[in-house]
């Protein structure tokens, strides 16, 4: 292998001849030059829908379906995406599913460490918030993104309910309700003329709205679910319903001639 | 083994067999562990004790200092959620053993889904230890850890000296009056005890076996894992903390009254 010829052969002695390139060409072998950056073509594979989250008087409920869709197919109908941090953060998850596993093991393992440390200091959901933003941007700016987009909800260091949203290209904002998904544009006007200008929610009236758009979501997303779950969060108090569903009202269906 | 026949190991010191963990003496020991082992003996003793339905810690935390804060430099830590880490030795060795065991068990986790099962972890704190005795690069650590945790199998106890060598125990100590401690260790029966029995022995231990004399403040620092705390490792709460320290004070006094009426 030769990788540079002497500056002897590019003078041979017998200067009378004519220079010949073809002598010169480089041998080695076949490299092509690294492409920067190093991209992964993506595409979610298992996924999940709407995750939808408001702010109430006090705390923060969180609602998200069971489903893990495979495409068009409704392959996993019993899966959590919603997930208990700490015990002062909950948060749920839309898109590949896998990528949530992979950040839920991540986050989990930040808490034992924490846990470990015990120095008083707790994860509250505007850090977690602030660094799932952190994250998500960073492995955007690799083109190996995180196909998730992320509702993160608890109480800030003032005890004042919080609500967060990241999505996988790292834009974050935080609102007195989020809605990620195809909820975010069949929830989110229904939550906001509920919410605009009103004072805050009772429980009652939050955990009422949210399932209306659930209810709503499942009636109009094609990739949504009837089972779902609900997490509230209050100072002090986490708890997850598991086995809720959306009944809905079909009657609509007589109106068309083939469910007369 | 800690005979150390009187001047034998100063000499073959001189001869250089002890400058590094590489060597054996002729005698067939390697002095640098050894030596190791001594700093465990200067530090402030600990126990564990393995009961029914649990594991307790207690540690003779010497004081050097009226300016620390209190609870400052703790000897006990938490790997993981449910595996307890008591130290005797060398502080500073041991908070690297201790990150190097949370280490371990958040690699068990990431590649078996589940909590390290302690027996698990002693062996791989084990075979770090040993490691840092083979090579004149490196020295041993000065400092041996126990290990405790209640899981399926129940309540278990190890623990590992700085030779690498580890052991489970129903009871043990380790540190500058482990013989006394031992003494008064095999007076209970550990076995049959619960956590909520055991917190206060190992209290009276502490108390029974310190040292006025050469050390005179020292902090008891008590935790424990079993049954009731679902498994998980924590310090003790307040309460338990000074009821602990109230019977191990009066159970001394009535030591030392008896004593008197003797």
């Amino acid at each position: 292998m030769r990788f540079t010829t002497s500056t002897m052969d590019l003078m041979p002695l017998q200067a009378s001849q004519p220079f010949d390139p073809s002598k010169y060409r480089y041998t080695g072998p076949n490299v092509q030059p690294r492409q920067l950056p190093n991209t992964r073509s993506q595409a979610p594979i298992t996924t999940g829908t709407s995750v939808i989250g408001l702010q109430f008087d006090g705390g923060v409920m969180i609602a998200a379906d069971k489903l893990g869709s495979y495409g068009s197919l409704a392959r996993y109908q019993n899966i959590g995406r919603l997930m208990r941090v700490n015990d002062h953060v909950i948060l749920g998850c839309t898109g590949d599913y896998a990528d949530f596993q992979f950040l839920r093991d991540i986050i989990d393992q930040k808490m034992i460490d924490e846990e470990c440390l015990d120095d008083g200091i707790v994860t509250r959901a505007p850090a977690l918030h602030c660094w799932l933003t952190r994250v998500l941007y960073n492995r955007r700016s690799r083109f190996d993104p995180l196909w998730t987009t992320f509702v993160v909800g608890g109480l800030d260091d003032d005890g004042k309910p919080f609500l967060g949203f990241v999505d996988k290209l790292g834009t974050a904002y935080t609102a007195p309700q989020i809605v990620s998904g195809m909820g975010g544009h069949l929830a989110t006007p229904l939550l906001r003329e509920k919410m605009d200008g009103q004072p805050p929610l009772s429980e009652a009236a939050a955990r009422e709205l949210l399932i209306r758009c659930m209810t709503v979501c499942y009636y109009r997303d094609c990739r949504a679910f009837s089972k779902f779950q609900i997490a509230t969060l209050k100072a002090g108090s986490i708890k997850i319903e598991d086995d809720l569903e959306v009944k809905g009202d079909w009657e609509v269906a007589h109106f068309s001639k083939e469910h007369a | 083994m800690h005979f150390v026949v009187a001047g034998v190991s100063c000499v073959y010191g001189e001869l250089a067999y002890d400058l590094s963990a590489s060597q054996f003496s002729p005698d067939g020991r390697v002095f640098q562990v050894e030596y190791a082992q001594k700093a465990v003996e200067n530090s402030g003793t600990v126990i564990g004790l393995r009961g029914k339905d649990g594991v307790v810690f207690a540690v003779e935390k010497i004081i050097t200092s009226k300016l620390f804060e209190q609870s400052t430099n703790k000897r006990i830590f938490t790997v993981d959620r449910h595996v307890g880490l008591a130290v005797a030795g060398l502080i500073a060795d041991a908070r690297a053993l201790a990150e190097t065991a949370r280490t371990e068990a958040s690699n068990y986790r990431a590649d078996y889904s589940a909590p390290i099962p302690v027996r698990h972890l002693a062996d791989r704190l084990g075979m770090y230890l040993h490691a840092y005795t083979l090579y004149s690069f490196v020295r041993p650590f000065g400092c041996s850890v126990m290990m405790a945790a209640y899981g399926e199998d129940g309540p278990e106890l190890f623990m590992a000296d700085p030779s690498g060598v580890h052991f489970g125990y129903y009871g043990c100590s380790i540190g500058k009056a482990r013989q006394s401690a031992k003494t008064e260790i095999e007076k209970l029966k550990t076995s049959e005890l619960t956590c909520a029995e055991l917190i206060k022995e190992a209290a009276k231990i502490i108390y029974v076996i310190h040292d006025e004399v050469k050390d005179k403040e020292f902090e008891l620092e008590l935790s424990w894992v079993g049954e009731h705390t679902g498994g998980r490792h924590q310090l003790v709460p307040k309460d338990v903390h000074e009821a602990a320290e109230r019977y191990a004070k009066a159970a001394l006094e009535e030591d030392s009254d008896s004593d008197e009426a003797m």
